[in-house]
């Protein structure tokens, strides 16, 4: 069964498209599954996109072209030189500008007919009601627990749909929760895997186009959505495998004991999401363990001079093969299983890429008794940011 | 023919980097007992420490949640494909953080390694 959208009252609907709007639609005009009443509703729906990275890209883009008349855009980021591999809404040109300013900049450059507007904030449970009140249908891009249980929670408070989707290395998921006889987030999953036994994670990254495939299903289901046309995803979880390519769906249930959208629930108003996911404390650079160090610098001098340090380089096979200082390959992971390697009577410089993982190796290491073992600080990219410029950053 | 268990991403560093399993079973507990059996690793991410399955774990057999049939005891039969679905909240982790959460993980096993606790099963 199709769903319709109800837009928000406030302004006066548009009820017609000027001849250019007609032109650039025509595609979308002379199918009758959208045609012009279906453009219209378009023209007056409204979507906030929480996210303008990886999956808010193709949604961003393909929302804008489609002639969405209200895009909202939320993101507290500035552009990395690494999101250009995947947040194709970005150029080289926009690094280091917020994400939410330079998407706004492309979208407008995209389709100039319609009204965009960036929040450049964090969603917080202090704003997130009053940001969405003014939209249609919300849609999560987002890259974190809290956000996703927070965009969840005030879209039922608000009875908004939510257009949700999320990605991990090779694998997408896309559904759409908050509808009224649908399931929510929460109904999925009551709570968020405490941060210790998240399964992460052995090795981190994305393949770029994931996010792309993922966040398209998601501009998909938004623009059927506000259309009140075929299918969607309420009560389907669309599970993508990149690799296997294929696509599988499970069935989502709308628990009556959920406790935002259950018969009698237990949270009524937005909560503090941190906490409830176990992660307070987590999102600033958690305080490295404190162990003797050694600059790259001073390195540098002491190789140059000579001395006979052993070069412990404690990242992965693939990491070691994008750079390194020729050290012994010993992957933290694999330290406490292969210790016996190490020589404790020779003096030992342990570094990774920033300086974080070594720490932990020295820690380990000392507590297993080794006592002439140093850290790199700043690990490679410090090394190449003071010693060696030729040694690539990532 | 045995029921196959698909093994999500997420937890393929636990289970020999596998994506399935083949076991014969006649129950969802039965089949996740084979599994982490074969795979200890598996069994703090998907069972709590008195045996119970993780709320942030869920598991369908087909397109269904056991949690709507009969949990654990839900009965499977040749041919069915049961699925782990952890939640995972899209983020993209740098290699740096991945390997930290993974030393967390095997922290523990360094105590052990170093005589603090005499039982080397992870987190157990």
């Amino acid at each position: 069964m199709a769903t319709t959208v109800q837009p928000q009252t406030g302004t006066k609907p548009a009820a017609s498209l000027s001849n250019e709007e007609i032109l650039r639609y025509s595609r979308h005009l002379i199918m009758p599954e959208v045609g012009m009443e279906g453009q219209l509703k378009l023209k007056n729906a409204k979507v906030l996109l929480i996210g303008t990275g990886g999956l808010g890209a193709p949604l961003g883009l393909y929302l804008a072209a489609a002639g969405v008349g209200k895009l909202g855009l939320v993101d507290f980021d500035v552009v990395d030189f690494t999101n250009l591999q995947r947040q194709v809404t970005f150029g080289t040109s926009d690094v280091g500008k917020p994400k939410s300013e330079a998407a706004r900049a492309r979208l407008a450059n995209l389709n100039p007919d319609i009204q965009i507007q960036s929040f450049e904030t964090q969603l917080t449970s202090a704003n997130a009601l009053e940001l969405f009140k003014d939209f249609d249908v919300i849609v999560d891009g987002t890259d974190n627990f809290p956000t996703r249980y927070l965009v969840n929670d005030a879209c039922i408070l608000l009875g908004k749909p939510n257009v949700y989707g999320s990605i991990f290395r090779f694998e997408g998921q896309a559904t759409v929760f908050g509808m009224p006889d649908g399931p929510c987030y929460r109904c999925l999953y009551p709570e968020p895997p405490p941060p210790g036994l998240v399964p992460s994670c052995a090795e981190g990254g994305v393949l770029g186009v994931l996010p792309g495939i993922v966040g398209s299903i998601q501009a998909m289901e938004t623009i059927k959505l506000i259309l009140g046309r075929g299918e969607n995803l309420v009560g389907r979880l669309l599970l993508f495998d990149a690799l296997g390519m294929k696509f599988r769906e499970l069935k989502l249930r709308k628990n009556p004991n959920c406790p935002v959208c259950g018969t009698h629930p237990t949270i009524t108003k937005l909560i503090d999401y941190y906490e409830f996911c176990g992660v307070r404390g987590e999102e600033a650079p958690g305080p490295t363990v404190q162990v003797p160090e050694i600059t790259p610098r001073e390195l540098k001098a002491r190789l140059d001079r000579g001395d006979d340090l052993f070069i412990l380089d404690v990242r992965e096979p693939h990491e070691y093969q994008i750079c390194n200082l020729k050290g012994h390959l010993l992957p933290l992971g694999e330290l406490t299983r292969r210790v016996h390697e190490l020589d404790s009577s020779r003096e030992i410089v342990a570094h990774c890429r920033s300086g974080k993982r070594s720490a932990e190796a020295v820690d380990f290491l000392r507590k297993a008794g080794f006592r002439k073992i140093l850290n790199l600080k700043g690990g490679i990219l410090a090394w190449s940011d003071e010693v060696d410029p030729t040694v690539p950053k990532y | 023919m045995p029921v196959k268990v698909m093994i999500p991403s997420p937890l393929r560093p636990y289970a020999g980097k596998r994506d399935s399993a083949e076991f014969s079973a006649r129950t969802v507990g039965e089949a996740l007992g084979h599994l982490t059996t074969e795979f200890g690793e598996l069994r703090k991410h998907l069972f709590t420490e008195d045996g119970k399955l993780r709320s942030f774990v869920n598991v369908y057999v087909n397109d269904e949640d056991i949690r709507y049939l009969a949990k654990e005891n839900t009965p499977t039969k040749d041919g069915d494909t049961i699925s782990i679905i952890p939640s995972i909240a899209g983020g993209i982790p740098s290699i740096a953080d991945a390997m930290r959460s993974k030393f967390c993980h095997s922290e523990r096993s360094a105590e052990s390694a170093l005589g603090f606790v005499s039982d080397n099963r992870i987190g157990s």
